[in-house]
C-alpha cells in the first residue's frame, strides 16, 4: 500500500466513523416517497453491486438510488451519495475501482435517497483546494467538491436561526443557477443539465459525453411512476420536458439499441428505448388528466376514473408512491395557478 | 445372477448416457418461414382492435386501445425492433449456426441471425447463469438453452418492451420466454411460450414453421434509418383518450360474424368452450 493510499484510507475511515455517529438524526424530515420506501430497510444486510456501463462509467446498485460512478486517472466522481447508513459500503465499493480519492459529487436533486450520504461520502473524498496543499491532495481535508443546482442547496439548508433538514456538511459546495454546468474530469466532458420544475425545482441530468452515458436522476425509473414533489416545485410538465430532453440527447446505435446508455433513478440499466416508453407513459397520463380537467372533473373524480390503470401493473407496485399519489401530483401541478 | 445382469444393464445404460452427445440434432442452416398458420396477422398485419386469442388483461386492453399507429411515425419508433418473442412471426430469413470452443469442440452457443432488423441472437449452451435483475434489457434478451431429447429448449429473460401483437398490444419488460426448436428432416417448428405477469393472465403459446433453404437466396439485410415523417409538436405522443379511438370498430364492421367480446381478447374467449357459450 502506498503512503498516499494510507493517508487517504485514514481520512476516509475517520470521516465515515463521524458520519455513522449521526446518520438518521434528521430522518424525520424524509418522506417515504423521496426515500423510495427504504426508510425501514435493514442497511446491515444491504449489498451494493457495481455494474460496468460503458467507458469510464459504472452503475452502483443497492444504495438508495442508482449511483453513477465515473472513474479515471484524476479520481472518482459520483452522481449522488445514497443513504448515510451505507456510506462506508459505498466508499469501500468504489475504492475497489481506483486508489484515487472521490473528487466530485453531483446531486441530481434533493431527495433523501440521493443526498443523505453527502456529508460522510464527501469527507471521504478530497478536493484540490490551492497552495496550502503540498504534494498530496488527500491532505486537503476539505472533502470532495459537491455540485448541485442552487435549489438543492436551498432545500438542504435553512435560513439562519432555523433547523436545516441536513447538516451544513451535506450542503453543496458549488452551485449553479443557469441551464447547464459544464465540467471536465478524467478526460471527459460532463454536462450537468438543469431540468426545471421536474421532480422538484432542483433536478439535473448528468451527461458523460465521452463514455456516452446519461444519469437520468429521478426523472426516469423502471419500477415506479416519477415522484413529483409539488411542494418542492415539481410538475408533470417538467418531467415530460426532462424525459424528452433525455430522448433527444440519447443517440441509438444499430437498430435502435445501445449507443447512449441511460442510468435510471431506480431500476435496471437502459438505453433510449426504455426512456421513450416511459416518456410515452407520462405524456399519455398527462394528456388524460388534462382532458379530464378541461371537462371540469375534480381530483376525486379524476382519481376514480383511474387514468393510469393500463400502466399500474408496471408502476403502481409499492405503497410509498402509488398511482393515486402520482395522479394527485399531476393534477395539482396541471391546475396550479402560474 | 439376475442381479448381476441388472447391474450390467445399468452400467451399459450409464455408459451409453456418458457417450451420448449433448446435442441430439443439428439445427444449422438457412431457414425460410412458411405462413400457412395465422397468415392474416403475420403478413398483412393485424387489424386495429383485433385481440382475438390473446389472454390479455384489462390493463393490456386499455393500453392497446389508447395506442395510435401514428406513434410509429416518431423518429425514435421507426426502427424499433421486434422482440425475440415476436420476431419469428414475421417475414424473415433465419440462419442458425453453432459456436464451438476451439479447444474442446464443445458447443458454447447456438447463434441466430434474423434478417428482419438484422438481429444477432445468442443462445448460450454452456450453463452460464442469467444476468442480475439490474442488467440491461435488449430486443433479443438473454437466452440459455438445453437439449431435451431432440428438442432445443430455450429460456430468455431481460427482454425489452415490445409487441404481443403489433396493433398496440404491448408485452412488458417483465415477460419471460420459453421456446422449443423442433427439427423434422428439413422442417423446423418453433414454439414460443410467453409469460408476462403484467399484461397476460396466462402464458401465450404460438408456433411457426420454417423450411431449410439450400438455395441461399433470401434477403438478409434490413438497413433502417429514422427520418422526419410528419411534423409533431415537441412534446406530443400520438394517443387516443380512453373511449375515443374511432378505429376500434373497423374490424367489427368488416367481420360482423365475430362477437365483439371475443375480439377484445382475454383467456375466457380463447378456448373451444366459448363457442358453446355464445351459441346459448
Amino acid at each position: 500500500m502506498t503512503k498516499r493510499t494510507s493517508a487517504f484510507s485514514i481520512t476516509l475511515w475517520v470521516a465515515l466513523a463521524a458520519a455513522a455517529m449521526a446518520p438518521l438524526s434528521r430522518a424525520q424530515n424524509m418522506t417515504a416517497a423521496e426515500t423510495h420506501g427504504q426508510l425501514n430497510r435493514d442497511f446491515d444486510k444491504t449489498e451494493l453491486h457495481l455494474l460496468p456501463v460503458q467507458g469510464n462509467i459504472y452503475m452502483l446498485v443497492g444504495d438508495g438510488a442508482n449511483i453513477a460512478v465515473q472513474v479515471g486517472k484524476q479520481g472518482i466522481l459520483l452522481v449522488d451519495t445514497g443513504f448515510a447508513q451505507l456510506s462506508a459500503k459505498l466508499v469501500a465499493a468504489v475504492s475497489k475501482l481506483s486508489e484515487k480519492p472521490i473528487r466530485y459529487i453531483i446531486n441530481s436533486n434533493s431527495f433523501a435517497d440521493r443526498v443523505s450520504g453527502n456529508e460522510s461520502v464527501r469527507r471521504a473524498g478530497a478536493t484540490v483546494t490551492g497552495a496550502n496543499v503540498a504534494a498530496n491532495i488527500t491532505d486537503a481535508g476539505a472533502g470532495a467538491a459537491l455540485l448541485a443546482h442552487e435549489n438543492v442547496l436551498t432545500r438542504l439548508s435553512a435560513p439562519t436561526g432555523k433547523q436545516s433538514p441536513f447538516p451544513p456538511g451535506a450542503w453543496p459546495t458549488d452551485t449553479f443557477f443557469g441551464a447547464e454546468k459544464p465540467l471536465y474530469f478524467n478526460d471527459e466532458s460532463i454536462q450537468v443539465l438543469y431540468q426545471p420544475a421536474a421532480n422538484t425545482d432542483g433536478d439535473v441530468i448528468v451527461y458523460f459525453r465521452r463514455s456516452d452515458v446519461i444519469d437520468a436522476g429521478d426523472l426516469f425509473n423502471t419500477d415506479t411512476y416519477p415522484v413529483i414533489d409539488v411542494d418542492k416545485g415539481g410538475t408533470i410538465e417538467g418531467v415530460v420536458q426532462g424525459l424528452n430532453h433525455i430522448v433527444r440527447l440519447a443517440i441509438v446505435a444499430h437498430e435502435e439499441e445501445g449507443g447512449t446508455l441511460v442510468i435510471p433513478g431506480h431500476g435496471h440499466l437502459c438505453d433510449q428505448a426504455e426512456v421513450v416508453e416511459y416518456r410515452d407513459m407520462v405524456t399519455i397520463v398527462r394528456d388524460r388528466i388534462q382532458a379530464m380537467i378541461k371537462k371540469g372533473m375534480t381530483l376525486d373524480q379524476v382519481k376514480a376514473a383511474k387514468p393510469t390503470r393500463d400502466y399500474d401493473p408496471l408502476y403502481n407496485t409499492n405503497d410509498f408512491w402509488t398511482a393515486d399519489m402520482f395522479v394527485t401530483a399531476a393534477y395539482k401541478s396541471l391546475t396550479a395557478k402560474p | 445372477m439376475r442381479i448381476v445382469n441388472q447391474l450390467g444393464a445399468g452400467c451399459l445404460l450409464l455408459f451409453a448416457g456418458l457417450l451420448a452427445p449433448a446435442q441430439q440434432i443439428d439445427l444449422s442452416g438457412n431457414w425460410s418461414p412458411r405462413f400457412h398458420e395465422d397468415q392474416p396477422e403475420r403478413i398483412p398485419g393485424p387489424e386495429l382492435g383485433d385481440y382475438l386469442g390473446i389472454p390479455i388483461n384489462d390493463a393490456a386492453r386499455l393500453r392497446a386501445e389508447s395506442w395510435s399507429p401514428s406513434r410509429l411515425t416518431m423518429p425514435e419508433q421507426q426502427c424499433r425492433v421486434h422482440i425475440s418473442p415476436y420476431i419469428y412471426r414475421g417475414p424473415l430469413e433465419l440462419r442458425i449456426w453453432l459456436e464451438k470452443d476451439p479447444e474442446t469442440q464443445q458447443v458454447i452457443a447456438i447463434r441466430n441471425y434474423i434478417s428482419t432488423y438484422e438481429q444477432n441472437r445468442t443462445i448460450w449452451m454452456d450453463g452460464r447463469p442469467h444476468p442480475p435483475e439490474y442488467a440491461m434489457h435488449t430486443w433479443m434478451g438473454f437466452s440459455t438453452g438445453k437439449w431435451e431429447g431432440d428438442m432445443l429448449t430455450v429460456y430468455t429473460t431481460h427482454i425489452k418492451t415490445g409487441w404481443l401483437r403489433r396493433n398496440g398490444l404491448a408485452e412488458s419488460d417483465h415477460a419471460t420466454l420459453v421456446e422449443h426448436f423442433i427439427r423434422h428432416d428439413n422442417n423446423l417448428t418453433h414454439v414460443s411460450i410467453v409469460t408476462d405477469p403484467v399484461y397476460l393472465t396466462e402464458p401465450l403459446i404460438k408456433s411457426q414453421d420454417f423450411v431449410l433453404d439450400n438455395q441461399y437466396n433470401g434477403n438478409w439485410l434490413w438497413p433502417c434509418e429514422s427520418v422526419e415523417e410528419v411534423v409533431l409538436k415537441p412534446d406530443d405522443v400520438p394517443n387516443f383518450l380512453p373511449g375515443e379511438n374511432p378505429f376500434l370498430k373497423e374490424y367489427l364492421t368488416r367481420y360482423p360474424m365475430v362477437p365483439e367480446q371475443a375480439l377484445r381478447g382475454g383467456a375466457e374467449t380463447m378456448y373451444p368452450e366459448y363457442q358453446l357459450k355464445i351459441k346459448k
